[in-house]
């Protein structure tokens, strides 16, 4: 079908961004990459009063480093993310991830910042997120605050962010060199959005893992950090047994629910076996 | 009557102009008021690929974007790979290897093909498998249009 009818501004300025969402009053919708609302207008399962496009606004793109985090502007390209040396030696779990959002054609428009506001609990970038224990950075009329993934996701495509504010940077701590990484992921079809996805990272000492981080997509309303399965890791190290243990409880962790794609039984299966899979994978380019 | 917006973008190479409503899709603006009907419309979602275009030089699809959004912008059709008279070597190779039948998805499948093979001229199978999964075809199965993009990364490399 075709969008409904709606006021559309594209400001150059984040100012001016601010104070149309505020004169629309939670009417207006924030347009970052369109891959997800634009679909959502043409289906006309959303109909907002009006679109505040921020695509002419340049300065919301950009990877920085600064004080040991990534810092990603919010209408960064998933593209962009996928062929950045600086994401690839920094957040090489990011970029992995990058490469299971839609396929090329839909990355070239798909933003970080507009993936995680969007919050879709099947979607690779807010379990990323929630993994690496990263934060974003919200505006709106009472200046800026910081909010951390665990205090972002609420339910389904629904995050604390409120209608005034704009997400307008993701920051991500870089991840230690030579740590392991992996996100293992199931889908119907490639490019589809996950059934069960698991972002994994460990930080290896010899038999020792001195950090290891777990979260899911695909396993509830919202992504699922599995810290009891890391614990389990980080206190027995990455021994066969010790990785069947924390695949195990990882499975014991989330509570998903049925629908169309999936029983709730077999997002829980798949929670461990894929669990195990990214955990060895990430073994394989762990050093130390 | 709705506000009409201009919006004017160059496409193969061509400046145009036209005048629309801000909802109106990218796609249907290239169909309706630039005449040019080789950008297919399918799902209108995002999912079929059907109306996959090149967006200043990249891959994007032309349905879940907006014609207001491309003002200004830099756009490739399927009407703008021939040159000089002579097909593209996608094209080409999409005959040689009968990677087409209905040619219901080979505008969205070319284009897809075209940013491939430009960000990884030289891609293995898999990697080519990957890249078309991003369209959908429902005739040939994909294996003609795998041929045939290989056979397009060995003509562009040697050209």
């Amino acid at each position: 079908m075709k969008p409904p009818k709606f006021d559309y501004h594209a400001p150059a300025s984040l100012e001016e961004a601010l104070a149309l969402l505020q004169r629309y009053g939670g009417d207006a919708k924030v347009l970052a990459g369109g891959q997800s609302l634009m679909p959502l207008l043409n289906f006309r399962l959303s109909r907002p009063a009006a679109l505040v496009d921020l695509n002419r606004i340049p300065s919301l793109a950009y990877v920085r480093e600064h004080d040991g985090q990534l810092r990603l502007g919010a209408m960064t390209r998933q593209r962009t993310i996928e062929f950045s040396p600086m994401v690839a030696q920094k957040l090489p779990l990011l970029r992995e991830a990058t490469k299971w959002v839609g396929h090329l054609p839909i990355r070239t428009r798909g933003t970080i910042g507009g993936s995680i506001a969007h919050a879709d609990p099947s979607a690779e970038y807010p379990a990323v997120l929630t993994a690496l224990e990263g934060e974003v950075v919200a505006r709106g009329p009472n200046g800026e605050r910081v909010v951390k993934a665990k205090d972002l996701f609420h339910t389904y495509l629904t995050t604390s962010l409120a209608p005034e504010e704009i997400l307008v940077e993701v920051r991500i701590p870089a991840m230690p060199a030579g740590a392991g990484y992996a996100l293992e992921e199931f889908a119907r079809r490639h490019g589809d959005f996950a059934i069960v996805g698991v972002a994994a990272l460990i930080v290896r000492e010899g038999r020792r893992c001195r950090q290891a981080r777990l979260a899911t997509a695909g396993t509830g309303p919202v992504p699922v950090r599995l810290r009891a399965a890391e614990e389990i890791l980080e206190g027995d190290g990455l021994s066969d047994s010790a990785i069947e243990a924390a695949a195990r409880r990882a499975s014991e962790l989330v509570s998903p629910d049925s629908d169309i794609h999936a029983s709730a039984e077999y997002r829980r299966h798949l929670t461990g076996v894929l669990t195990k899979r990214a955990l060895r994978r990430a073994m394989g380019v762990a050093r130390g | 009557m709705a506000e009409l917006l201009t919006v004017r973008v160059t496409v193969n190479g061509v400046a145009c102009e036209g005048r629309c409503e801000a909802r109106k899709l990218l796609v249907d603006f290239l169909r309706e008021d630039l005449g040019l009907t080789g950008t297919h419309v399918g799902c209108e979602h995002g999912i079929c690929g059907a109306c996959t275009i090149l967006f200043n030089g990249e891959a994007a699809r032309s349905c879940i974007m907006l014609a207001v959004q491309a003002d200004g912008a830099e756009l490739l059709t399927v009407e703008g790979l021939m040159r000089d008279g002579k097909l593209h070597p996608l094209q080409e190779a999409f005959r040689e290897h009968h990677g087409l039948q209905c040619g219901f998805c080979t505008p969205g499948m070319l284009l897809t093909a075209l940013d491939l093979l430009r960000t990884n001229p030289s891609p293995t199978e898999a990697e080519v498998r990957e890249g078309i999964s991003a369209v959908l075809c429902r005739c040939t199965g994909y294996h003609g249009i795998i041929k045939a993009v290989e056979a397009a990364a060995s003509a562009l490399k040697t050209s």
